[in-house]
């Protein structure tokens, strides 16, 4: 332990930033390229391709962003555009035939929406959120996170202690908190999010580095003098990535869940912002006088999307854990 | 020991001190109540009447001050709706909160710890695969959406079980509780069932993944080849070993309980302190939300030190660790 430069407290000043090494620019995309291909998308993607469940989660995945992407041009009305929806037609059973003689596969609610087109729309808003959200609280935990493990002492303390006491509380508990200062709004949903999830990523990656740190190709590195940013982004940061995936693919399922919960108790999107969640909303009323489809396919929309994340991360995580390495 | 309970507790007002804070100042920083508690069309000597009454003339820093020392006190404000202090609505409904929340644990630990330590005994049994894929749609199943659907089940179609409500409660040792009749029952398994549902998913991946490590252990091994009977490896070597991580996960997974209370309870009309959260929030009774948030944020700075404390009780290497 104590012959490794970056243990401890000695680590930033004895690894410290030397002068002039101008030409580590084009290495280090070389380097980061190449540590990325044999770290992941050689041997891993085949174990991942090989199991059947994964292949199967990710197609379906895959399928439901293109559905959410085309969404405009496949639907048969845009749900947002009042002149598109016939009132006549409202609370219509699934595959029954409306006003103007079109086929509404799903049914229709209240309004005379076709639930058909309100999923696909409610998709798109959902994982929208769930991207933006994992991709700010990735970059944000990921700094924070290396910045911890790479620097240690009381950095670390103090990084980790506001990590630790944050995951003390339930994720859901702090965002509708949250959202009951901040009121309602796609962006404040992010804002949310984002800050309950950063600390999962920070936690994730500050582990994998203290880890890495140890092992002696970073001490090479640190013996060749690089600067910090070339050690942490070139040498530390790819080869902690794996469980980063894991967790990401995790954290977005879960985001998914939470905005459609917030959503379902009136707290999360605007109305004029009809999420999945908020979809089934509008259908809880209707359940009880038996018309279930308002409330049933966009939770079944809902249960797909997040099991196939899950599926995904599930079969991830036992391809990328060198543990179960054969 | 002390020295670790002593700076748990520090940590643990400090933590209260901040959300106390966070929670005064964003509220606030919002909107002013003023406007919601009073018709805007009244004359503006009115409406300063009632800042004045209120308190909120004050600059803010002072109404904090004042806020915090009250809430030393135990006074944590009067509710806009109630007019009732709101300390004392929310104290109203946590017994019915709490009941839930621990009906739903037991069921957890009931059905979740059962089927882990099988599916972690026996990996390679079909009956261990579906277990672990059921596990997997626990996860991924939105809460609240199969409390929509458990209602439309049993409710709805089925008419076995009521949909909303608490139900008949009557008294076990003095304490109000609908486990005392039947009806209560009744009205309490779906939502309870319902919240349990993550939980007895996380509680089978746990144990399974628990037993599993401590399986593939050398003294699993040793024991195997002194030629201890297969049941005594498995539940006097291996089970107790891992009642460690289950016992602090699931301590956990009680305030990620009484969390997720507010989604069931919004369902089934369950009258908890987490359909008044959201009737608060509706309803822009700041008071009753800023309470709220401190008793619970007290409630899991509890639950957490309980949780690090029976962790220290229970695992010796932690005890030593923490000495220094």
């Amino acid at each position: 332990m104590a012959t490794h430069p970056a243990q401890g407290d000695a680590g930033p000043k004895a690894g410290g930033r030397r002068p002039g090494s101008g030409d580590g620019r084009s290495a280090v995309r070389t380097s980061w390229l190449w540590r990325l291909r044999h770290s992941l998308f050689t041997s891993q993607l085949r174990d991942f391709a090989d199991n059947k469940v994964a292949l199967v989660a990710s197609i379906v995945f895959f399928a439901i962003v293109v559905l959410a992407l085309v969404a405009p041009v496949i639907t048969p009305q845009n749900p947002h555009d009042l002149t598109q929806i016939d009132i006549m037609d409202s609370r219509l059973a699934p595959g029954a035939e409306g006003w103007g003689g079109q086929t509404y596969l799903l049914g229709t609610d209240t309004q005379g929406r076709d639930m058909f087109s309100a999923i696909l729309y409610g998709l798109r808003i959902s994982l929208f959120v769930a991207v933006a959200s994992g991709a700010i609280a990735l970059t944000i935990g990921l700094s924070a996170g290396l910045t911890a493990a790479y620097f240690g002492g009381a950095v670390d303390a103090l990084i980790m202690r506001i990590v630790d006491i944050q995951l003390s509380f339930p994720a859901i508990l702090i965002a509708l908190v949250m959202l009951a200062v901040m009121g309602k709004g796609v962006d404040k949903v992010i804002y949310a999010l984002v800050f309950v999830q950063w600390a999962y990523y920070a936690r994730t990656i500050r582990s994998a580095a203290i880890t890495e740190r140890q092992k002696e190709y970073l001490e090479a590195a640190q013996c060749l003098a690089l600067s910090h940013r070339q050690i942490v982004f070139s040498h530390l940061l790819p080869n902690c990535l794996p469980p980063v995936i894991v967790v990401a693919t995790m954290q977005i399922a879960s985001a998914i869940a939470i905005e459609a919960t917030l959503s379902f108790l009136g707290l999360g999107l605007p109305v004029t912002q009809p999420s999945l969640g908020l979809l089934i909303a509008n259908g809880f009323s209707l359940m009880m006088s038996g018309e279930y489809w308002v409330s049933v396919f966009p939770g079944v929309a809902l249960l797909i999307t997040i099991m196939s994340v899950n599926l995904m991360g599930d079969q991830l995580r036992d391809v990328l854990n060198p543990r179960n390495q054969r | 020991m002390s020295a670790f309970i002593v700076r748990r507790l520090m940590q643990a007002v400090l933590v209260l001190l901040v959300m106390s804070m966070l929670v005064f100042f964003g509220i606030y920083a919002v909107g002013d109540p003023i406007q919601i508690l009073i018709n805007p069309d009244a004359p503006q000597a009115e409406i300063d009447r009632a800042r004045a009454a209120l308190g909120l003339d004050l600059p803010l820093l002072e109404q904090y001050w004042l806020f915090l020392k009250n809430a030393l006190q135990g006074d944590l404000g009067i509710s806009f709706v109630y007019n009732e202090p709101a300390i004392e609505l929310i104290l109203q409904r946590f017994p019915a909160t709490l009941e839930l929340a621990l009906v739903a644990l037991v069921f957890a630990i009931l059905l979740g710890v059962p089927l882990g330590i099988y599916a972690g005994l026996y990996p390679d049994r079909a009956s261990s695969k579906a277990i672990m894929a059921g596990s997997i749609l626990g996860f991924s199943v939105p809460t609240f959406w199969i409390g929509l659907m458990l209602i439309l089940l049993f409710a709805v179609e089925l008419g076995w079980l009521p949909a909303t409500g608490r139900g008949q409660t009557a008294e076990i040792f003095g304490i109000e509780t609908s486990l005392a009749t039947v009806d209560g029952w009744s009205h309490i398994v779906l939502p309870a069932f319902n919240l349990a549902l993550f939980q007895i998913a996380l509680a089978i991946r746990m144990s399974r993944a628990s037993m599993r490590e401590v399986l593939g252990q050398e003294y699993i091994k040793f024991a195997r080849a002194k030629g201890l009977a297969a049941r005594r490896i498995n539940w006097v070597y291996a089970f107790r070993n891992t009642l460690i991580p289950l016992i602090t996960v699931l301590g956990l997974e009680f305030g990620s309980i009484l969390a997720f209370s507010v989604v069931t309870e919004t369902i089934f009309a369950w009258p908890g302190m987490g359909k008044l959260i959201i009737d608060s929030i509706n309803l822009l009774d700041r008071p009753v939300v800023v309470a709220y948030v401190l008793v619970t944020a007290m409630i899991f700075v509890i639950i957490n030190l309980l949780v690090d404390l029976s962790y220290a009780a229970l695992d010796p290497r932690f005890r030593t660790a923490s000495r220094g």
